[in-house]
């Protein structure tokens, strides 16, 4: 190997190291443990390796994914659909904030910004239980909408999907909000200006020019929104009611209450999976800009 | 009637005032400059004729039309962007179509008004490249075809030709010229560039401080300026500055350093006693050893600037005046740095400039 090739190795070598040991290896260990089966042990599942007559043999089952195909798939559905409904909201009220930021005074986009992350210094889990204070029958919002005479009677706010996604968009949208400043914040105000002295109006100067090359920073807020938000636990546990059933409480109820380890690591590999899919088709998307084949169309 | 006429327009950001009181107008068919120093107002200028400021005081019309309070995207001008501003997302089809989609031209009609655009700037080959894919000059070629698919009747044109290298802004120059002539759209542009100004516009507005110190073609702006800032800034100069006296029979410049005064060829009316310029291109500088009749200063040669065709001679008189003197190059090769000679000039080549 060149001199070249070994000093490459030594600035690439740790990142790679890295995954490998903390991302890799684990993978490797649950993909492992799904293919056991639960038991009364320490560690509580089956060994994947036995000593057997003819030397080590290999014990591996697809037990716990034949059983997730053939039981009740709602949770993943139910997942895929919480999500997706969070981001798409998440879009929808971070666009215009995100917007805004970019478009203030100079002197204003540091302090907003601020005030978009100000939320991280308090905790998740504490941050969720002020939103059971508020809308819980006896909680904030039903005695004000009460004392305002608008309700006779307290309605329902919590322990429904509406709670649910109203956590999973509160909890995630500085997550949209963030990428989608950075990719608004770069658009170069001559390219707004260009389309208005074409003829374009403040609403054609949006979907035809900053909508499209805002694009990169959608799919990166989308992402970032949609992939914690399938395997969120806390909101739709505190939040979420006995119907509201998603991915993550299942797996914790797996791993925590039955105590079967092979099984919740089956789901927690179906769920990888599930997030790769988005992951594979977002990166076709960002490169398509970079193809020259795009726009081929126009005219 | 004037195609685009400013009245009285001035516009501010907080204290700065950049533009001041302008008026000036531009006729059907013109290719009109505004040159400045940076800062002077010329962009905002043009900003203000596009649409993109408001005035704060004063109108603008376009073919008697009053301007002032409409919106860029209804405004029957295009402008080309200094940057470009080619859409990154677009290819160049899709660039110099989007002022056409806008106006909701039929695919068919639209179509073939890009294909003309893009012959117009030598740029069919290209029509399906993206702008990251293009060179500079390519681009600026895209850039001139968007602004003009829409056959505005005013094309704006901020510094066309600085984003360019020497060699491709010269010839680019004399292109612009071109599709001005064959399009026979009126182009305001704005440049810092005084050669650039001189060399393509059919009249200039020159900009000191945000407000216009002399409109005039080129050979007015640079054979008779009006002020000192004009005769500075547009081309070399020899400037005396002085005390207005009577001379025999006409009035005379008495300049400090000088033993004798200038006597002046007055077109108009010069106080006396009132300060003035006297200002003299290097090429109308003649140098000679003997002193020669008429005004003569007496000066020594401090080097000799060799520019190709022509040379430049740098003197310094006796007065500790600087001077400059353009002459063929052939003819420079008689002087020689350190030699003493009289420079002199034909009194109708000196312009006067009131203070």
């Amino acid at each position: 190997m060149s001199a070249w090739g070994w000093r490459r190795w030594l600035l690439i070598g740790p990142p790679f190291l890295w995954l490998a040991v903390f991302f890799l290896l684990p993978l490797g260990v649950v993909a492992a443990i799904s293919l056991t089966q639960a038991a009364d042990a320490i560690p509580p599942y089956t060994p994947l390796l036995t000593h057997g007559p003819n030397g080590l043999e290999l014990q591996a089952s697809l037990a716990n994914y034949r059983e997730i195909a053939n039981g009740d798939l709602r949770a993943y559905g139910n997942s895929l659909v919480f999500a997706g409904v969070a981001t798409v909201l998440c879009l929808l009220v971070g666009y215009p904030i995100a917007f805004a930021i970019a478009r203030a005074p100079k002197a204003w986009r540091n302090p907003l910004l601020f005030l978009v992350i100000l939320p991280f210094w308090t905790s998740l889990l504490i941050r969720v239980y002020a939103w059971i204070a508020i809308l819980q029958p006896t909680g904030l919002l039903n005695r004000a909408l009460a004392a305002l005479g608008l309700i006779n009677s307290p309605i329902l706010l919590i322990y429904n999907d509406f709670s649910v996604v109203l956590g999973l968009v509160y909890g995630y949208l500085p997550f949209m909000i963030l990428p989608l400043y950075g990719s608004l914040s770069q658009l170069d105000e001559n390219l707004v200006e260009a389309a208005a002295d074409l003829g374009a109006r403040p609403a054609r100067v949006f979907f035809a020019v900053v909508l499209p090359l805002s694009v990169p920073g959608i799919i990166a807020g989308a992402l970032l929104v949609f992939i914690p938000a399938i395997g969120e636990f806390v909101i739709p546990d505190l939040l979420g009611g006995p119907g509201t059933l998603m991915v993550g409480k299942v797996l914790w109820q797996q791993f925590f209450d039955n105590v079967d380890w092979p099984s919740a690591a089956a789901i927690a590999m179906v769920m990888v999976a599930m997030l790769t899919a988005p992951l594979l088709l977002a990166q076709r998307f960002v490169e398509r800009p970079h193809s020259s084949r795009m726009g081929a169309n126009e005219t | 009637m004037a195609l685009l006429e400013i009245s009285g327009v001035s516009k501010n950001f907080g204290a700065v005032s950049a533009v001041d009181r302008v008026s000036l107008s531009v006729e059907q068919g013109e290719l009109f400059a505004l040159l400045g120093p940076s800062g002077c107002g010329k962009t905002t200028l043009l900003r203000l004729i596009a649409g993109f400021e408001r005035p704060d005081r004063g109108r603008i019309a376009i073919d008697g039309g009053d301007v002032t309070d409409v919106p860029p995207y209804r405004r029957p001008v295009n402008m080309m962007f200094q940057s470009y501003a080619l859409f990154p997302h677009l290819d160049v089809v899709g660039n110099v179509a989007f002022g056409l989609k806008q106006e909701g031209m039929a695919r068919g009609r639209r179509e073939a008004r890009v294909a003309e655009m893009l012959a117009l700037v030598q740029m069919s080959d290209y029509a399906r490249r993206r702008p990251h894919e293009l060179s500079g000059g390519q681009k600026q070629r895209v850039a001139l075809a968007r602004a003009l698919a829409k056959m505005p009747k005013l094309l704006l044109l901020d510094e066309p030709l600085a984003a360019l290298d020497r060699k491709l802004r010269e010839e680019t120059r004399l292109e612009l010229i071109g599709i001005q002539e064959r399009v026979g759209t009126s182009f305001v542009f704005v440049t810092h560039d005084q050669e650039e100004a001189l060399g393509m516009a059919s009249r200039i507005a020159v900009m000191d401080k945000g407000r216009v110190a002399q409109i005039g073609s080129a050979a007015e702006i640079y054979e008779r300026p009006r002020s000192r800032f004009v005769a500075d800034f547009v081309g070399a100069v020899n400037l005396f500055d002085g005390v207005l006296a009577a001379g025999f029979n006409a009035v005379a410049l008495k300049v400090p350093g000088l033993e004798a005064p200038i006597a002046l060829l007055a077109e108009a009316e010069l106080p006396e006693g009132g300060e003035a310029a006297l200002a003299v291109r290097p090429e109308k500088l003649r140098l000679s050893p003997g002193r020669p009749e008429g005004i003569a200063i007496a000066a020594t040669v401090e080097g000799i600037n060799y520019q190709g065709g022509v040379s430049v001679v740098h003197l310094v008189a006796a007065s500790g005046h600087a001077l400059k003197a353009q002459m063929a190059s052939a003819a420079a090769t008689s002087f020689e740095r350190g030699m003493p000679v009289w420079a002199s000039w034909d009194p109708a080549d000196g312009v006067v400039l009131a203070r």
